[in-house]
């Protein structure tokens, strides 16, 4: 039995009389990358900002490595870190400093934090950009920051509110690879919210999936999408031909015993694959 | 409290270094050294109008001709430099999103707007001791006098009560730029509340008297202090004229009484000048007003912020 990092129990908020956080129930257990979608508006930033602590619940609570949010945010704070939407920095300081001022919020004595923050900086590619103010950064590089930031303070859990939106697919491809990195090799539970479907499904090990409010699947995108789709999808066979595919090929394949059908593709590459591709190597 | 003393650190450093403070400390400093310049060049001709003995604080009062005084830069200005330091306290800090990243870190919500505000009293302090500092050592050099005891303890009075009066201003701007999302919006709104007490006050305190008591050629002696009692009541609200009382009666010692009472009883009193303890009595109510404005405000801010929803969205 893993230990649940984040739990919440029938975790409700209301604005204005309207229930935008519906008796929300979620676990997420140590290690895992959890996926949290939904739609904008849907309540995912809500849920967020009161595993935080900075919103409290209508009603129910939520737990953060058995500290209750509400009631003792700075224990919670002290262990997650937590990447804003839209997050922004001091721009008229450089990377380092702003690292350096996260640190001291932190309570990091000053030796260990400039080690650590050389260290996040350069996992994140931003050594060399270290002493530029931030204002003169890319939209790329301060979200990359951003992960720098999460990492120097040395969470158990890492929440991050929608990392890849706003930047070029090559960045958002490192900042992937980042949060893979970070969750393998320094063990920190990461909740991901996005509605960048594939993405998710890239990297997540669960999902959890709210609308209105309300949690309508969660588990592994097997579980639900048998849950969820409930008739079981035939096996895809690809097969490659030498030349061209000519009829009586295409016959006899058709004749092997269970097969249902054969179907021509013309070989498509997704413009992504391309641009990667070229960015990568070019 | 580790959180509070960070934020304030991070902040008087940005004040300290910003443009804003640069322009505001220049142009202070540059009034300031061209009025003791002045002054002490041609001393011979107000040799009639100042008091004898606190030729120190002559420089801080006297207005010469065109230029004018120190005091009136500093009623003048003060409410400027705290606008300046307090409009965007939080509304730039939600705007550009570091909010949430400050926030997220294990402080308490109120270590960022106590943090802020110290942070702003430390930089306002740390100009006008400057300045006075320089403006002293320039008459010493000048003048080659030491000032005494009483002028020193009602400089710091002074002192004193500027960094309260400043500070009003400067939670005026930290109260509007929390409520307020835009900075143009708090910066326009504190302005005009700048402008309204120390200009407007004037003519709606006339007009309110004027209705309540209208005067004419036969009114007599009580209708006429009726009215001005009316004007000062409503005048008082004003920082500006509270200041302003307060600074008179510091640095002129032989001021005692102000309104209407000044002008009837100006020939009857004695114009020696006042200890301290005394002028203080004198200015005391507005003191304590000064202060409480001050602290009414911030704690309005403080509200307002703990209970202001985070997500900048």
């Amino acid at each position: 039995m893993k230990t649940i990092v984040l739990d919440a129990k029938n975790l409700t908020k209301l604005y204005n009389h309207t229930k935008v956080v519906d008796s929300i129930n979620l676990q997420i257990e140590e290690g895992e990358i959890f996926g949290f979608l939904g739609p904008n508006g849907a309540g995912k930033t809500t849920t967020i900002l009161m595993a935080l602590g900075l919103t409290e619940p209508t009603s129910g609570e939520i737990n953060v490595f058995g500290y209750n949010s509400t009631r003792e945010p700075l224990k919670v704070k002290k262990i997650t870190s937590y990447l804003p939407e839209n997050v922004g920095y001091y721009e008229d300081l450089t990377a380092q400093e702003n690292l350096k001022y996260i640190t001291r919020l932190n309570g990091i004595p000053g030796k260990k934090a400039d080690a650590k923050i050389e260290e996040v900086l350069k996992n994140v590619g931003l050594q060399d950009v270290a002493q530029v103010e931030v204002g003169k950064y890319s939209k790329g590089m301060k979200q990359r920051l951003g992960m720098a930031a999460v990492l120097v303070k040395e969470p158990k859990l890492a929440i991050l509110d929608e990392p890849t939106t706003g930047i070029d697919p090559k960045g958002v491809e490192e900042i992937l690879e980042l949060i893979v990195k970070m969750s393998r090799e320094q063990n920190i539970t990461v909740l991901l919210s996005s509605h960048l479907l594939y993405q998710v499904q890239k990297i997540c090990t669960k999902i959890g999936i709210i609308s209105q409010g309300r949690i309508v699947a969660q588990g592994t995108i097997e579980e639900i999408g048998k849950s969820l789709l409930k008739e079981e999808k035939e096996d895809l066979l690809e097969v490659k031909v030498a030349n061209k595919l000519t009829p009586a090929l295409e016959e006899s394949i058709k004749q092997i015993e269970g097969v249902m059908g054969v179907e021509k593709k013309s070989p498509d590459h997704s413009l992504e694959e391309i641009y990667i591709k070229y960015f990568r190597e070019g | 409290m580790s959180g509070l003393k960070v934020v304030f650190w991070k902040e008087l450093a940005d004040y300290l270094g910003s443009r804003k403070f640069l322009i505001l400390f220049t142009i202070i400093l540059v009034s300031a050294i061209s009025i003791v310049y002045i002054l002490s060049q041609n001393i011979g001709e107000y040799l009639s109008e100042i008091s004898k003995e606190y030729v120190f604080l002559n420089f801080f009062t006297i207005s010469l001709g065109a230029l004018p005084s120190f005091i009136f830069f500093v009623s003048f200005f003060g409410p400027l430099i705290g606008i300046i330091f307090g409009f965007d306290a939080i509304n730039s800090e939600r705007s550009k999103g570091t909010m949430s990243t400050v926030l997220s870190q294990p402080i308490y919500r109120d270590a960022l707007i106590n943090g802020k505000f110290l942070a702003g009293l430390a930089t306002i302090s740390i100009m006008l001791i400057s300045i006075i500092l320089i403006i002293l050592g320039l008459e010493l050099g000048v003048l080659g006098i030491v000032p005494n005891l009483e002028e020193i303890s009602r400089i710091i009075v002074f002192f004193i009560a500027s960094v309260i009066y400043i500070g009003f201003w400067m939670s005026m701007g930290i109260l509007f730029s929390i409520i307020f999302r835009q900075t143009t919006t708090s910066a326009l709104v504190s302005l005009m509340m700048w402008i309204f007490f120390a200009f407007f006050i004037l003519m709606i305190s006339n007009v309110i008297a004027d209705q309540v008591t209208p005067l004419n050629q036969n009114s007599t002696l009580e209708m006429i202090a009726k009215n001005e009692n009316i004007k000062s009541m409503i005048m008082h609200i004003s920082p500006v004229v509270l200041f302003q009382e307060i600074t008179i009666a510091l640095l002129n010692p032989s001021a005692r009484v102000f309104g209407i009472s000044a002008l009837i009883k100006a020939n009857d009193l004695l114009p020696t000048p006042l200890p301290l303890s005394q002028s203080l009595m004198v200015i005391w109510p507005q003191f304590v007003g000064l202060l409480a404005l001050m602290l009414i405000c911030f704690a309005v801010s403080y509200i307002v912020f703990m209970r202001q929803e985070i997500r900048a969205t």
